[in-house]
């Protein structure tokens, strides 16, 4: 185990380096950021002075040879925009994403699984078809539109919850956490929900067909006839063979709604990482763009070694390391 | 009544009780609460000149000159000031301004600072050291008296001094302070970094208002200035949070979050002059949009005619373009009435404008007759670049004006773009028909031509922009005596001069002023400013 | 096939999902009423789209026939023209109706293209690399470990940049950065059905390996990919409209359902709720009605229905 997780970790060290390649020439061939970040009044010197402070005057793949070297010291480069370190912007936002994404998966779980039980355990029912049907509204309407519906309905006009921004927070192991704070979770609640509504569809789909097909088996068929109480049937037996592919939808929604909650962040103002990322592309902060990726890329990488992890303890049958055939 | 049309009374009474009791405006002395468009990136006042930036700073810092709501130019830390001979400016402190420590404003203050200006190596954008690099020396005399001597005539000295914040000269170690730049002016410690204004460190001003604290993302937190030298603020305290996308900024206000925010969308203003307890105020801005064309190069990258050649280069089809565009409709039905229709490239009554200039007509018959005349009744086919995402309702406007033009027989097609790859491609010259946006932060003709009509000249600052290529010699010659001319009388009669060349010509065409919209809870007053800041000491509670 | 001893009368070995049950697909879809509502509403849907100038009262991309004085009408108030607009009209003067009936088409052609392509290219590298493991497996999900942290944005930049705008290039933006996560979705399930008999057996048998995976473990491993497919075509709509709405995808003059109701959504606050509500309607029947008979289908084609 051990050693897989430690072969695993230098794999994604290989891949680290070929997202910074990728995306570091990505954002060089989209433009130059010195149009966007230099005024017409500057003189030409001052202009080239600032050219050359960025270190865009170099030839690109020096600028990239710089940046590696830089980067194997720590330093994964400075805002262009913001003129503080790139990593130190992105850490100062994660808090704040991580708490959204962390109750978006609760809700997740706590929702769309047991629902999902329900709707396959009960397929031929009224419920069952009820409960799938109106699963198709959490992902067919555009996100920042549902956010504006749960904002205009809730804060506008019940007035029971804020409409946008982050709550107080309490700073924990230097950390400003505001899951911690009742205002922080009436500022955390309605965005969570955006978040996690197309999730919730999803996962309780995918849980009502494993269900539904897990029912079919014969050691389903087996246990029922054994005369096997019909909640132990669901627990032990249909549980833990449709956790696999659920898991890994979790497991990659998780990276997901971490990478990309740009269009909740925007409509709820919530300050997280998605946000910085879109206006940092758009301004063609190369930095901090880089910085983010690899950062979200490791990210990606802890999550799908956690989730094949899980896969071999819910499965036997699965071998952590497929030998070749 | 029905159980429906109760029902529906019922909700629209708790709607507008909700609403109404959430439209308590806050009190004097008490925290107002603003909803911002987009993000200041520092506290820096020499960062970044941007007007986020700059509105932020003005809170905290002041400067020796200021400007009003209309952008005329009003003493602030200076009382006076006058142009002794064309390279030598007086300007006359103020006494008794303290700084937010206590601390008194001394001419030693102004040195250090114009020192720093130059000694800033993370600031973008090269505005400010633009400002003092024109200067060959600074010193002060009789007590409160400030001499600057420039390089070459700078008439503009008063106008740019409106952006440059006032620091403490305390926030640094230094021996005697004099503008020597070589010897780093007397400073004998490291200077200020960015960072030591985003953590509020060096964040000494003599502002009305003082930073207590800056969560980049989250927001912006003030206090009073009680030590304040001017009228006594009106609020104790103030919050400043970024919402960039403009309806949740509007439910932020609708649902009490928010006292005040900026850039409301247009279309919304209905809805909040309509729903009890709001109100808003709509403040012209010097803000020009307009069309630039490439006069330069034939055949241009996005214009095809069957004659090979490039059509913008005759005036006739110019002139025949902006005939066939309704600015009037554009403002009333794109922007929502929320901009003015141009007719030059800054408003009417700013110094050095034309008092009575022609008015761009919307005639599209007489357009098809120029096109006619200058050899293309079948129109030709062009395309219309401009930016998605930066100037209010931009992508709108573009396909607006490509609906006009097709009317008169130009086939037109329009490809709005992120900015980020819109401003680098129109440097590189990829557009023939490009948007364009300006302000002038000095709040006088200049500056428009300046960069964006004056025949390209690296070493004097000219035509940076000037992205078509326009170069006519009789425009030049007015324009750059214009520059050096420091009487205001005389150069106002060159500005006008240039400007009546330059709307002859048209290598750009204006087509409107934004207008800038603030809302607000009733009770509150709030006077609206040309330069789009947004002040808190521009709200005070009604009376 | 195996060589038989009688050339008259030829006797196959089918796999196993060959069995004949594609007759009784059709039988099961026209069985509910449901599935039967469903698929005829499907049936509209597409006959609209295809044949969409033929229904719609205006061509919306043309910019000569527009004007703003035609803007923001309520429904049916009539336009210059003399045109009754039925579901109102957006701030360029465009007729709501046209400009849905339109946008349909690229949204449908955007959403179904990519995921049909993302599913088969990610289906194929999952299926690959949990059969035959080992390196391969390794070296394929580290490809995927880096194309799922890749954000769409900047992809869509890139190919905006470099190849130009177009529809073509939305879908290729779409596929790139999709396709991973089909991958990992059909390996986690490829790696439970490796180990079960019948693909033990087929291997006993000889069967060539692409076609152990082809015809044995890929029908049983499409249920969990379907249901995520399924769901990815409103999701690939929505995201090709992020990406229109942030400039990066297809051009303003000619919409997709997407770009209009990103546009919509500035106009929610405004009282100008057509804007906004009919095409987010038709969002919402088209994946609807995707989504009903795609479940159906899906049950019937799974082996395991009893």
């Amino acid at each position: 185990m051990a050693l897989f997780i430690l072969r695993r970790l230098i794999q994604s060290l290989f891949v680290l380096l070929a997202v910074s390649v990728v995306v570091f020439f990505a954002v060089y061939a989209v433009g130059d950021p010195i149009e966007l970040l230099v005024s017409p009044e500057a003189s030409q010197a001052a202009r080239e002075a600032m050219i050359a402070r960025l270190g865009l005057d170099l030839p690109v793949w020096q600028q990239y040879t710089g940046f590696l070297w830089r980067a194997l010291h720590g330093d994964l480069g400075t805002s262009f925009v913001h003129g503080i370190p790139a990593v130190e912007l992105i850490v100062q936002r994660i808090p704040a994403t991580f708490e959204l994404v962390f109750v978006a998966i609760m809700l997740t779980c706590v929702i769309g699984i047991p629902l999902g039980l329900v709707a396959g355990l009960y397929r031929d029912d009224y419920l069952g078809r009820g409960i799938m049907s109106t699963s198709v509204l959490g992902f067919s309407l555009p996100n920042f539109w549902q956010g504006m519906m749960l904002i205009l309905l809730f804060a506008v006009w019940l007035g029971w919850l804020p409409a946008t921004g982050r709550g107080d927070t309490v700073t924990v192991l230097g950390v400003r956490l505001s899951i911690l704070t009742a205002n922080g979770w009436s500022h955390l609640i309605m965005p969570a929900i955006n978040l996690a509504l197309a999730n919730i569809a999803l996962v309780l789909r995918l849980t009502a067909s494993g269900v539904v097909e897990a029912r079919s088996q014969d050691y389903v068929k087996f246990a029922r006839a054994k005369g096997v109480k019909p909640g132990r049937i669901v627990r032990r037996h249909i549980l833990r063979n449709i956790l696999i592919p659920v898991v890994t939808v979790i497991g990659m929604e998780f990276g997901s709604l971490i990478a990309y909650s740009t269009i909740t962040e925007t409509v709820f103002a919530w300050p997280g990482m998605g946000k910085l990322l879109i206006d940092s592309v758009y301004q063609l902060d190369r930095p901090v763009v880089v910085a983010y990726v690899m950062l979200v890329t490791l990210i990606f990488v802890v999550i799908n070694l956690v989730v094949d992890i899980l896969y071999a303890a819910l499965d036997p049958r699965v071998q952590l390391v497929t030998p070749a055939q | 009544m029905s159980a429906k049309v109760y029902l529906r009374s019922a909700l629209l009474a708790c709607t507008l009780a909700a609403s109404a009791a959430q439209a308590q405006a806050p009190a004097a002395g008490s925290t107002l609460k603003i909803g911002l468009s987009s993000e200041p990136t520092s506290m820096d006042p020499h960062y970044h000149q941007a007007t986020p930036n700059d509105a932020m700073t003005s809170h905290m810092f002041e400067t020796l000159v200021g400007q009003n709501a209309k952008m005329d130019l009003i003493p602030r830390l200076a009382t006076a000031w006058k142009a002794v001979d064309d390279t030598t400016w007086e300007f006359t402190l103020r006494d008794g301004a303290k700084f937010s420590n206590g601390q008194p404003f001394t001419a030693q203050d102004v040195i250090f600072t114009f020192c720093r200006v130059m000694n800033n190596e993370q600031s973008i954008g090269g505005s400010y050291p633009a400002i003092v690099q024109k200067f060959a020396n600074v010193e002060a005399r009789d007590g409160n008296k400030l001499i600057i001597k420039t390089l070459k005539p700078y008439p503009l000295l008063p106008n740019d001094l409106t952006r440059t914040g006032m620091l403490w000269s305390g926030i640094v170690e230094h021996g005697p302070i004099t503008f020597d730049l070589k010897n780093k002016c007397g400073v004998t410690g490291p200077w200020p970094t960015v960072a030591d204004f985003n953590n509020g460190r060096d964040v000494i001003g003599t502002g009305p208002y003082t930073l207590k604290s800056y969560v980049k993302g989250t927001g912006i937190e003030l206090t009073r200035n009680d030590a304040y030298w001017g009228d006594k603020p009106a609020w104790q305290a103030v919050k400043l949070i970024p919402v960039p996308a403009a309806g949740p900024r509007l439910t932020g206000l609708l649902a009490g979050d928010f006292d005040l925010i900026e850039n409301p969308a247009a279309r919304d203003v209905k809805r909040i002059s309509e729903t009890p307890g709001f109100g808003h105020v709509i403040t012209p801005s010097v803000r020009v949009v307009y069309f630039q064309f490439d006069v330069a190069r034939s055949p241009s990258p996005t214009v095809k005619a069957a004659d090979g050649k490039n059509p913008l280069q005759d005036v006739r089809v110019r002139r025949a373009i902006s005939m066939a565009i309704d600015r009037k409709t554009i403002a009333a039905r794109i922007m929502d009435g929320a901009a003015t229709p141009a007719n030059q490239f800054l408003p009417d009554g700013m110094f050095g404008t034309l008092p009575h200039p022609p008015e761009l007509k919307y005639d599209p018959e007489g357009a098809k007759q120029l096109l006619a005349e200058a050899g293309y009744p079948n129109g030709f086919e062009l395309a219309i670049s401009s930016t998605n995402d930066r100037y209010i309702n931009d992508a709108q406007i573009s396909q607006a004006v490509a609906q006009y033009l097709s009317r008169v027989g130009i086939k037109t097609t329009v490809d709005a773009m992120t900015r980020s790859v819109y401003f680098p491609k129109r440097a590189k010259r990829e557009f023939s028909f490009a948007m364009g946006g300006w302000s002038s932060e000095t709040g006088e003709a200049s500056s428009f031509l300046q960069y964006w009509v004056s025949r390209f000249d690296k070493e004097h600052g000219l035509g940076t922009s000037n992205y078509g290529g326009y170069d006519n010699p009789e425009f030049d010659a007015v324009f750059k005596r214009a520059l050096v001319t420091v009487d205001p009388a005389e150069r106002e009669k060159l500005l006008q001069q240039s400007l009546t060349l330059a709307l002859a010509d048209l290598p750009s065409i204006p087509l409107h002023f934004e207008s800038s919209i603030w809302a607000f809870k009733k009770g509150l007053v709030y006077e609206g400013r040309a330069d789009q800041y947004t002040l808190a000491m521009s709200a005070k509670p009604a009376k | 096939m195996a060589n038989s001893p009688n050339p008259g009368r030829t006797r196959t070995v089918q796999p196993l999902a060959e069995t004949p049950q594609r007759a009784s697909i059709l039988k099961k879809l026209r069985a509910r009423p449901t599935v039967r509502g469903s698929a005829i509403a499907l049936a509209i849907l597409v006959v609209l789209v295809v044949f969409a100038p033929f229904f719609a009262p205006q061509n919306p991309y043309d910019l000569a026939n527009l004007s703003l004085m035609d803007g923001r009408l309520a429904p049916r108030q009539a336009l210059m023209d003399g045109s009754i607009a039925w579901l109102g009209t957006d701030d360029q003067g465009r007729d709501m109706l046209s400009a849905i009936l339109y946008g349909l088409r690229i949204s449908l052609m955007v959403g179904l293209s990519a995921v049909v392509l993302a599913t088969a290219i990610g289906g194929a590298v999952g299926l690959i690399a949990a059969y035959v493991g080992g390196l391969v497996d390794t070296v394929l999900m580290r490809i995927v470990d880096f194309i799922l942290g890749f954000p769409t944005i900047l992809v869509a930049l890139v190919l905006l940049v470099v190849l130009g705008r177009g529809v073509d290039k939305v879908i290729l933006a779409l596929v790139l950065v999709q396709w991973g996560h089909y991958a990992r979705i059909m390996r986690s399930r490829a790696l439970q059905e490796r180990r079960k008999e019948y693909v033990e057996a087929a291997a006993n048998l000889g069967f060539p390996a692409w076609r152990i995976m082809a015809f044995h473990l890929l029908p049983n491993c499409l249920g969990p990919v379907m249901v995520f497919a399924t769901i990815q075509i409103a999701t690939a709509i929505a995201l090709e409209a992020t990406l229109s709405f942030l400039g990066v995808g297809v051009p303003i003059t000619e919409p997709s359902l997407g770009l209009l109701i990103s546009n919509g959504f500035q106009y929610l606050l405004s009282g100008d709720y057509w804007i906004s509500l009919f095409p987010g309607i038709a969002l919402l029947l088209l994946i609807l009605s995707i989504n009903i008979v795609g479940d159906r289908l899906r049950e019937s084609l799974d082996p395991r229905r009893a």
